[in-house]
């Protein structure tokens, strides 16, 4: 597990990839952080608040290659033939995508110390506000690893995962102009953007957060049974 | 080492490996033989743990495939028909990876530094992999499949697309290798399993057709055991000479071939060689003998007999 853990967080710097995300996040929450701060505001955790959308556009292209493009170059012969089980390939292959996100969110833990010296500010609630952006990572990089799993082509695995992400957005904002109990009864059930908003806004409990861990947990297993199933077939 | 009892794959409903079984012992270098699409890369799959197998039983020094997949796995070192490498990496950054994936205890930097050596990849380590050569991308490929030490080496087609020179060299390599190692290895170049293969496993259409020594194959396939004989002299009195030497049943000429000689086929009656006799008494009578040599089919011979025999049954069917 560490090996690969390794090898992929290497690799996403081997491309320009690993930069570009690092500094597409960097750029965008300084935006939100400049934002927020210019207006004085202490609600600093609506830097959090705004990054949810970038990192939705930008996750699936951490993903997309994490399972397909090992298949496409065969790679994964290699994996599959060493003396280590595939969950500690697959949890490998996830952490180094989690840890790319992580870092690619470090900016995040510097703006409460800057708006600190102005004004007070809820340390607890932008705690919440980075536990929740960590969870909904998981979560997306969970979904976005299986979705590669089940393709050799990067792109495709992209496109899919980022569909996926926007019907998951789309039927949230329907859900709450729409006034029916069924659409309200299907995005509780699915939309683990909207737990997420409940991070941010300072509602959350634990529900949510055990929520998130399970979807996460859940898709990490699809994706061994996935790349097991492949022997089967 | 290997035991395989029964092996059958089946992707959907066809049946890529039916009821195959063999045994390799320890230290055998052993070459799977057949046409493409024969089942090869199947079984080599399957014994490395990268497929599944639908039924049968495959155990490695021992372990179960299945069963204790880490046990087995540990025991194998693969170099599967395209090699698997991270492109991206360089050849060090990449072996490093091999060792640390495959948990393997001996000192780093010195086990790494040996295989290097031994398959001659020093003056690239340092370079990415994708800027390598087929044949290094080969080698590294071998030296993948070395770290750790297994004790089976199971290599598909490891020569294939490389110039004459790398194949050459390849082969040296697997020679070598050979002396500690238990070798499997399949090509559809023949010369090489006669170079490099104390055994020939033949496979079609994932039946197991043959499993024996390359000499043994071709000598029960050429049934009668006849001789190709060249000499220098006149048809009628080669022909007088050849069927006096005791056991000779029939000779037949089979023209010139050479300046100034007439090659024959000699048979003899069943099960005796008469090869001493033809040379002792062509020398006596002072006809200079060109060519003595067994009329054995060549590997290629038999293969062919043994794979398109199978096929025209088939095709009655």
């Amino acid at each position: 597990m560490v090996a690969v853990f390794k090898r992929e967080f290497k690799s996403y710097f081997a491309n320009p990839l690993g930069f570009i995300i690092i500094a597409v996040f960097t750029l965008f929450s300084g935006m939100a952080f400049g934002m927020i701060f210019g207006s004085g505001s202490p609600a600093v955790q609506g830097v959090v608040n705004f990054m949810a959308t970038v990192v939705i556009f930008a996750t699936p292209f951490i993903t997309m290659r994490l399972i397909s493009e090992d298949r496409r170059q065969k790679v994964d012969q290699v994996l599959l033939t060493a003396p280590v089980t595939v969950t500690g390939i697959v949890l490998g292959k996830f952490l180094a995508a989690m840890a790319l996100y992580c870092v690619g969110l470090a900016s995040l833990v510097i703006y409460p110390f800057i708006v600190s010296f102005y004004t007070t500010i809820d340390w607890l609630l932008y705690l919440y506000a980075l536990i929740g952006i960590i969870a909904l990572g998981a979560v997306m990089i969970s979904i976005g690893m299986f979705i590669s799993s089940l393709t050799e082509s990067p792109v495709v695995s992209a496109a899919i995962t980022f569909a996926v992400f926007l019907a998951v957005m789309l039927l949230g904002s329907y859900a709450a102009s729409a006034d029916s109990a069924v659409l309200t009864a299907v995005n509780g059930a699915v939309s683990f953007i909207d737990r997420f908003y409940s991070f941010t806004s300072g509602i959350s409990d634990l529900a949510d957060l055990v929520y998130m861990l399970s979807v996460s947990a859940l898709f990490v297993f699809l994706t061994v049974r996935s790349v097991e199933r492949r022997r089967w077939a | 080492m290997i035991e395989v009892s029964s092996l059958t794959k089946k992707y959907g409903n066809f049946l890529a490996v039916d009821d195959v079984s063999f045994t390799i012992n320890r230290g055998e270098v052993v070459g799977f033989l057949g046409p493409n699409g024969a089942g090869k890369s199947t079984i080599m799959n399957i014994l490395t743990g990268y497929l599944s197998l639908t039924g049968g039983k495959v155990t490695v020094d021992g372990y179960d495939v299945l069963e204790q997949p880490e046990q087995a796995k540990r025991r194998i070192g693969y170099l599967p028909e395209i090699p698997p490498l991270y492109t991206d990496m360089t050849v060090l950054e990449y072996l490093y990876f091999i060792y640390d994936l495959k948990k393997v205890k001996f000192p780093k930097r010195m086990h790494i530094e040996e295989i290097v050596n031994l398959v001659k990849i020093k003056e690239v380590e340092n370079r990415l992999i994708k800027t390598l050569s087929k044949g290094y991308k080969q080698r590294v490929g071998i030296a993948q499949a070395l770290v750790g030490n297994p004790d089976v080496l199971i290599l598909d087609e490891p020569t294939v697309g490389l110039d004459p020179k790398q194949i050459i060299e390849i082969r040296d390599l697997i020679a070598r290798l050979g002396k500690n190692h238990t070798i499997i290895l399949s090509s559809h170049i023949l010369s090489e399993i006669q170079a490099v293969c104390e055994r020939v496993i033949i496979i079609n259409r994932g039946h197991l057709v043959a499993d024996d020594t390359p000499t043994e194959l071709s000598k029960n396939l050429s049934k009668d055991h006849s001789v190709i004989v060249r000499a220098v002299g006149e048809k009628e009195e080669l022909t007088k000479i050849l069927s006096s030497v005791k056991g000779v049943q029939k000779v037949l000429c089979l023209g010139k071939k050479e300046e100034n000689s007439l090659d024959f086929v000699v048979t003899p009656e069943v099960d005796c060689d008469i090869r001493k006799e033809i040379a002792a008494r062509l020398i006596e009578r002072k006809r200079p003998l060109l060519v003595l040599t067994s009329n054995e089919l060549t590997l290629e011979q038999v293969f062919m007999r043994l794979t398109y025999d199978a096929d025209i049954e088939e095709g009655k069917k």
